[in-house]
């Protein structure tokens, strides 16, 4: 039975277990047994709580037989990409400096699914503290591209997106800040979504840039990342950034909007730097839906496409700079045994516990707030920031979502640009202004290279409108096959 | 040369509130270490601070006391450090935009006399913003402890403008706040428990000079009397150094009140570059009028305004109002008791120095009082209507005081009533007159005080149930 069940959708489990064909114990073990056999060769689970998950299956299995089912969720097994606190689960950021920390508390989104009765599985390794676009950067060793294991997977939810994608979980949780669910879900070949910000609480997401974080999720179709928004979104009194907004019942609405749409295709998404083949088989998707009827209208984006790594990369350090002070070992977290006194206990705390890229962007960080600097960098950054934001407000005016690749390229080389931090930050240049805008994004697998790697289509949403953007995706999805195809992994 | 000082205080006040500024955990003191804390004042990964409405309520009540402009939006800043005592080490402070800007406290200085009003004035202030407090350090002889309970109780800091010419005006600035801050019920302004702490700025001038010399910041003054003291203790150190040939370090000191003496903690080079910016974690909040109104409406009359009406209205001597009036039920108190038709003089009296008495000896608040307005009121009408004296009236007094009886009661049951039954006063003043025969003769040569021994004579046989003023003539009458 297992490995019939590993690559079906969400919603196609949660008909079998709703019709008794399967139970939620087989179907965790059947995701324990995938990973067991994958997951030495993919690494995309950092740890995984196989008592808890069993016993809550168990529950589920349970509340069904007294026809006390909570939803679609129930039963279902979700992988939490390890940024995302899960009480009693490790809470390790990919870093050496949590690597021995327990949560002792559940995120709002946690709370939300176990109330659904999804089943908290494990943790899916990342780039530390989510800094990064290849997951090489996890203080755990990088995960591996379940299409290449020589490639890797993207980042930073580059664990959640393989553990999808290697059949070792129907969907996970990821976090986005300037790409980081859609490039992995891209170079994976799965659906990844990033909601609008502040469309899903953030409380219990150890943050990185907190203006520019939203956590998503992976899925195999859109459908089922429709499911999995509607049980995490909605306000929350514990984020303060949480919007007062109603949630409609996405999976409903997909089968309500048929379009034709109007699409926008922002031109300098298309210009140098972009892989043929990928920009061969977005130009493939466009022209889906320009025969479905829609209107396609080519929009310009010239500050997003010019500025928006630049002002990313100052806002998103400056802000990680302050989010990451908290982990000083004093009251958890690793703490070094050499320091002399208290002030030296943070130097050689965080020099043991911190990896490269997050020093980096700290150090980055702290110089752009610094005194004289302030002006210059961190202010100018947040006007160009509202520039970009009034781009996409002014076309999202025409257009019901924009399309784009997700990625210049399909998946690199692992090694290939980890010595390059610039090189790595271009991989994110097509969805890093979507957050600086707070736009929802979507990537949906639209093609392979000749060299048998997925590619990615990033539609661009208006915000708060994840229904009409999944209803656009679900209507690429339904008429191509990209999805239904799974890596060998042999 | 003469010098003169030029002071101006940081106050900082813990906002009293249910919960802390940003989490629902309770704010409180003297609970066992870390038991008042949460994800959120512990800085656990992927917790987020959310704001305590109450406490915005409260500084702008505070602001509205003061007189200070309430800004339109408040907004939220992280000051960016690394200290244990700070769990994330960043603090969420207001930076270029205070909650409350501008404003003044009013102050009395000491009287010529205690029993004088002293002048008055407005001290400008600079600012107030909230902000959150930090955790407590307890330092052992190979360790430190960190005590997070009082991390994240609402704090706000009050910033004078460098106005305070002297010691005593810093004094007087802090009584004045406190009852302020205390009577508008933001704050129990406890500086034992370091719900009030002050930091004061310090330079001197030759008098005549415009230009500000080198401040001095003087930290850790922890009592009022500390401020006053360690003030006092730097304006005269400062001149010496001057006086001396030296020049004045910008630096930070710590004050010692126990020993009065100060030492340097850090030099100006050593300043901290906090890093401010915006906190993404928290929108800003609008403040509207209606908003504003509504606290406006709660806010009690000013202390020093009530003081000038009771002397005014009441006719008041200032001694005895400046006992009612830096306490706010007391002050209440007295009120209710005028109203109920009391002489304000006598009431103010009975109050101020009899109640307040007995309270202290039983070691009780006015709230545990069994004496309430009425049985004031009762009582001073009973002295007014000439029922009973004033000496009788102090029995009285304390029995009531024991047993919540209403005096009337008491008077009747006892047996107290003044006699004005002139058989009967007549047979003790003539007893007394029998009795005094020294007196009398000392009276008959122009010694008027002489005829105190018989009146007293009257008053102890009568066990003080003599009407005084009978007595008095009818003494003056039988010796004729």
């Amino acid at each position: 039975m297992a490995d019939d069940l590993i690559y079906l959708p969400a919603a196609r489990l949660a008909e079998l277990l709703g019709s008794g064909e399967i139970s939620s114990v087989g179907l965790v073990q059947a995701c324990l047994a995938r990973t067991k056999a994958v997951d030495g060769r993919v690494k995309a689970f950092n740890s995984c709580d196989e008592a808890g998950a069993l016993a809550l299956a168990q529950a589920s299995d349970q509340r069904r037989a007294a026809g006390q089912a909570r939803g679609p969720l129930d039963g279902i097994p979700v992988g939490f990409k390890d940024v995302i606190a899960v009480a009693g689960q490790p809470l390790t950021c990919s870093s050496k400096i949590l690597a021995d920390f327990i949560s002792p508390y559940d995120a709002t989104v946690t709370e939300k699914l176990k109330a659904a009765g999804a089943i908290p599985f494990g943790r899916l390794n990342m780039d530390e503290f989510a800094m990064g676009s290849s997951t090489e950067n996890s203080a755990f060793g990088p995960t591996a591209n379940p299409w290449d294991l020589s490639r890797v997977p993207g980042g930073s939810s580059g664990g959640s997106a393989a553990a999808v994608a290697a059949g070792e979980m129907p969907v996970s949780l990821g976090s986005d800040t300037g790409g980081s669910i859609r490039q992995p879900a891209a170079l994976c070949g799965v659906v990844g979504l990033k909601p609008t910000y502040g469309l899903v609480s953030r409380y219990g997401l150890a943050a990185y840039a907190s203006s520019l974080d939203q956590i998503g999720t992976m899925a195999r179709t859109v459908e089922d990342a429709a499911l999995v928004l509607g049980t995490i979104a909605g306000h929350d009194p514990r984020d303060s950034t949480s919007f007062k907004a109603e949630v409609p019942d996405y999976r409903a609405e997909l089968g309500r909007r048929k379009g034709p749409w109007r699409l926008g295709v922002p031109k300098e998404f298309f210009g140098a730097g972009l892989d043929p083949e990928v920009g061969a088989a977005v130009r493939a998707a466009i022209e889906h839906y320009r025969k479905a009827g829609c209107e396609i209208r080519e929009v310009s984006l010239p500050l997003a496409a010019e500025y928006a790594i630049a002002v990313y990369y100052l806002i998103a350090t400056a802000e990680a700079s302050s989010n990451l002070a908290r982990y000083d070992g004093v009251r958890y977290g690793h703490r070094s045994t050499k320091a002399k006194d208290a002030v030296d206990l943070y130097f050689q705390s965080r020099a043991e516990g911190f990896g490269d890229e997050v020093k980096r962007r700290i150090i980055l960080g702290t110089h752009v707030l610094s005194s004289g600097y302030y002006d210059a960098y961190y202010l100018r950054a947040q006007k160009v920031r509202s520039l970009i934001r009034n781009e996409f407000t002014t076309v999202l005016r025409d257009c019901d979502a924009l399309l784009s690749p997700t990625s210049p390229t399909a998946a690199f080389k692992l090694g290939e640009k980890s010595s390059d931090p610039l090189a790595m930050y271009l991989t994110d240049i097509y969805t890093i202004s979507v957050n600086l805008a707070g736009l929802p994004g979507i990537s949906v697998p639209c093609g392979f290279t000749g060299g048998g790697l997925p590619i990615g289509l990033q539609m661009i949403g208006r915000p708060f409108d994840e229904a009409g953007l999944l209803a656009i995706a679900r209507h690429y999805e339904r008429a191509h096959a990209w999805h239904t195809k799974h890596p060998l992994l042999s | 040369m003469k010098y003169e000082a030029v002071i101006g205080l940081e106050v900082h006040v813990q906002l009293r509130t249910a919960s802390k500024m940003f989490t629902r955990v309770a704010a409180g003191y003297g609970e066992p270490e870390n038991t008042l804390v949460d994800p959120v004042v512990l800085a656990l990964p992927g917790a987020l601070p959310v704001m305590n409405k109450e406490a915005l309520d409260k500084i702008i009540k505070a602001g509205l006391i003061l007189g200070c402009e309430i800004a339109a939006v408040c907004k939220w800043d992280r000051k960016n450090y690394f200290y244990p005592d700070s769990p994330k080490n960043y603090q969420i402070s207001q930076y270029d935009q205070p909650i409350c800007v501008g404003g003044a406290v009013e102050i009395e200085l000491p009287g010529a006399a205690r029993n004088i009003m002293g002048e008055h004035k407005k001290i400008p202030l600079t600012r107030i913003h909230l902000e959150e407090d930090v955790g407590k350090l307890n330092h052992g002889a190979s360790d430190s402890l960190v005590d997070y309970n009082r991390a994240g109780t609402p704090l706000m800091e009050i910033v004078t403008d460098p106005a305070l010419a002297s010691a005593d005006e810093a004094y007087a600035l802090l009584t004045s706040l406190r009852t302020a801050l205390v009577q508008g019920d933001i704050s129990d302004c406890d500086m034992e428990k370091g719900q009030m702490r002050c930091d004061a700025n310090i330079s001197i001038r030759p008098v005549g000079e415009t230009k500000l010399g080198t401040k001095v910041e003087l930290k850790n003054l922890n009592s009022i009397s500390f401020v006053r003291d360690g003030i006092a203790h730097e304006i005269r150190r400062q001149i010496a150094v001057k006086e001396s040939g030296g020049t004045i370090v910008q630096e930070t000191r710590d004050f010692d009140g126990q020993t009065g003496t100060s030492q340097s903690l850090r030099s100006k080079e050593m300043a901290h570059d906090y890093r401010y910016f915006p906190d993404p974690d928290l929108m800003p909040v609008k403040v509207d009028e209606a908003w504003k109104a509504a606290i406006r409406a709660a806010i009690p009359e000013h202390h020093f305004d009530r003081q000038r009406r009771f002397m005014a209205d009441y006719q008041l001597p200032y001694t005895i109002t400046s006992v009612l009036v830096p306490e706010r039920a007391l002050a209440d108190y007295f009120e209710a008791t005028a109203r109920l038709g009391s002489a304000p003089q006598a009431a103010g009296n009975w109050i101020a120095n009899d109640l307040l008495r007995e309270l202290a000896a039983a070691k009780l608040s006015l709230a545990e009082s069994k004496i309430q307005p009425a049985h004031i009121a009762g009582l001073v009408k009973l002295v007014e209507s000439g029922v009973i004296s004033n000496s009788i009236a102090k029995e009285v007094f304390v029995t009531m005081f024991q047993s919540g009886e209403m005096p009337d009661v008491i008077v009747e049951r006892s047996g107290l009533k003044q006699s004005t039954d002139t058989g009967e006063l007549e047979k003790w003043v003539s007893a007394a007159i029998a009795a005094n025969p020294r007196a009398v003769a000392e009276f008959k040569t122009g010694n008027e005080k002489a005829l105190n021994a018989i009146k007293g004579a009257v008053m102890k046989a009568s066990a003080g149930k003599a009407n005084p003023k009978l007595v008095d003539e009818l003494t003056r009458k039988l010796i004729g």
